[in-house]
């Protein structure tokens, strides 16, 4: 009976090929590592977020006079609302660490590169989605933080250009953030969810075109790859166990470790807590709009800071195979890029000094400084390496990429189909 | 109508451009009522005004209010303020002082800082804004960045010696 439902169906609707084709039969480098696993994770962690989301929202009451103590009606009185809200809340900062590992991965590897450049800037819009996401929901439980990471991040806007009161006010449909803001916030936080959703599909749409990247940076022939199902399935699920263990110690023994104590205080537009700190997520970003004493230069540095991945594709000149795996200087400049990073968080995190100043300066500088110089020391660095002698295969992978570079460019002969 | 007309690309061409151009006008023009909502409603806008008492407000003392819901700073400014505000123009954004009050001992200021928008916090002479670090002197002129403008005065005027509108020249 089953088999006849199946076969009813795949007559009406392509599920048997589709299934097989995109999901147990899918070819997979059969050397990905765990760190491959954090696109499956993230995907977890977004379903996670949408369905604790919605069903909080069955109890959460978007108005400025209520919505503080509806936040706490749900962790008291509503059966299991202190799970569903610590889930919530832990889950946005999961998201996070997941997807900045999915990242990091990504341009340690340089997985980056042709001709998975659209996968990469599909990934850098899900990214903004997130943010927007994230800092969206940040306002809903209207605590001091909350009202204070919204005025300052809507004010933002008024860097654009002959308008910028307007806009803030637009964005905010009052003159401070308030109750029309809140309400907007609301709905437009339950929206981007599913314009996630829609997005995640355009990227594995482009993932499955090119397929998975892997530790080797080259290219496997289809001898190499191994179906989706079992092998990759019961590894995400391995991987799976292990997130869930150390997302339940955040949710069921320090939920609160993620939560400023500031966001307990009740939003009070007349008075502006000593310390404002964005999440953890947003700390290094936050530093570089500081470290700028020019308020629109800071806005430009710090969207730009966001933005300027998506560049990889074209920053990176090196031809040589595995991104970090084969490329020393590759790997150290990598390296330092994250402690770049750890730094501008911290100086984001902590109040600003003379001296916190200076540093965040300095590491805002070497952060654009690596993207900036990327070009240069590839190009340099691939040189060095074929000098000191490449092994043969790694050479004559090289120049078959070349080609294949040279094959894939927009070439308006090439595509009339006049050279074959 | 003759078949000439009918193969003519040229008027082919003309309706397809001009019926996308109206097609365009229309769908900007559905636009306008989906932008326009999340602009300010009418009754945020009627909160435009507030009248505020001064007499209880002592010589060095200042007062926080609330229009349109931005807090607004109510400085009553004792002589040697007065004076230190007058010697100087500020810093980052030069202004005399005499321009920015109607009346040397009330400074009547927007409380939010023209960087991010936090409230700066009362502090030694002037302001200091804990958000980033920006400094303001006793006439609500940035003396230290990365604020970019002065504190903003808002439109006010006195209704009687103690009393003052904010929200109208």
């Amino acid at each position: 009976m089953p088999n006849r439902i199946i076969k009813w169906i795949d007559h009406r609707f392509p599920l048997t090929s589709f299934v097989k084709h995109e999901l147990t039969g899918y070819p997979t480098p059969r050397n990905l590592s765990y760190l491959w696993n954090f696109g499956f994770l993230a995907g977890f962690v977004l379903m996670l977020q949408v369905a604790t989301g919605i069903f909080l929202a069955m109890h959460y009451k978007a108005d400025i006079a209520l919505s503080f103590d509806s936040i706490q009606h749900i962790m008291r009185n509503v059966n299991y609302g202190w799970l569903l809200r610590y889930m919530h809340s832990t889950g946005a900062s999961a998201f996070f660490l997941v997807i900045y590992i999915h990242m990091a991965r990504t341009l340690y590897y340089g997985s980056f590169r042709a001709p998975r450049e659209l996968l990469w800037w599909t990934g850098q819009g899900l990214l903004l989605l997130l943010m927007a996401t994230a800092f969206m929901g940040y306002l809903l439980p209207w605590g001091q933080m909350s009202f204070w990471g919204a005025t300052v991040i809507t004010n933002l806007f008024q860097a654009t250009p002959f308008y910028g009161d307007q806009v803030v006010i637009w964005l905010r449909g009052d003159y401070t953030v308030g109750d029309a803001t809140l309400s907007r916030f609301f709905a437009l936080h339950y929206l981007f969810p599913f314009l996630i959703i829609g997005a995640v599909v355009i990227h594995l749409v482009a993932l499955h075109s090119v397929k998975s990247s892997n530790p080797s940076g080259i290219d496997l022939a289809a001898k190499d790859n191994i179906p989706f199902h079992p092998y990759f399935t019961a590894k995400d699920f391995y991987g799976l166990g292990i997130f869930l263990i150390v997302f339940s110690v955040f949710v069921f023994f320090m939920p609160n470790s993620l939560i400023e104590p500031a966001n307990n205080i009740p939003a009070n537009p007349m008075q502006t807590p000593k310390h404002i700190v964005p999440e953890w997520y947003f700390l290094p970003f936050y530093a570089i709009l500081r470290s700028v004493p020019n308020m629109v230069g800071g806005v430009v540095a710090m969207g730009l800071s966001v933005m300027l991945f998506a560049f990889m594709p074209f920053l990176d000149r090196s031809r040589t195979p595995g991104g970090g795996r084969y490329r020393p200087v590759y790997r150290i400049q990598f390296y330092l890029f994250l402690l770049v990073i750890l730094v501008l968080g911290w100086v984001g995190y902590v109040p600003p000094t003379d001296l916190t100043i200076i540093i965040g300066q300095v590491a805002t500088l070497l952060y654009f400084g690596s993207f900036f110089f990327v070009p240069f020391i590839s190009k340099a660095e691939e040189r060095w390496l074929m000098k000191r002698g490449l092994p043969a295969e790694v050479t004559a992978l090289i120049e078959s990429e070349t080609l294949e570079i040279a094959k894939r460019k927009l070439n308006p002969r090439r595509r009339k189909g006049e050279v074959a | 109508m003759g078949e000439e007309t009918l193969d003519d690309g040229n008027r082919r061409n003309f309706l397809i451009k001009l019926t996308s151009v109206v097609g365009g006008a229309g769908v900007a023009a559905t636009c306008v009522p989906f932008v326009a909502s999340m602009n300010p409603s009418s009754d945020v806008l009627a909160k435009a005004e507030t009248e505020v008492d001064l007499s209880n407000i002592p010589p060095g003392g200042m007062h926080t209010v609330a229009w349109q819901g931005k807090p607004v700073f109510i400085l009553h400014r004792t002589p040697e303020q007065i004076a230190a505000s007058a010697a100087s123009n500020g810093g980052l954004d030069p202004q005399p002082d005499g321009k920015r009050v109607k009346n040397p001992e009330w400074l009547v200021v927007v409380g939010v800082c023209t960087h991010m928008g936090c409230v700066p916090n009362k502090e030694g002479p002037g302001w200091e804004c804990h958000c980033h670090g920006s400094q303001y002197d006793d006439s609500g002129r940035v003396i230290r960045g990365p604020a970019p403008k002065n504190l903003e005065v808002p439109p006010y005027h006195f209704v009687a010696e103690n009393k003052l509108v904010i929200g109208k020249a």
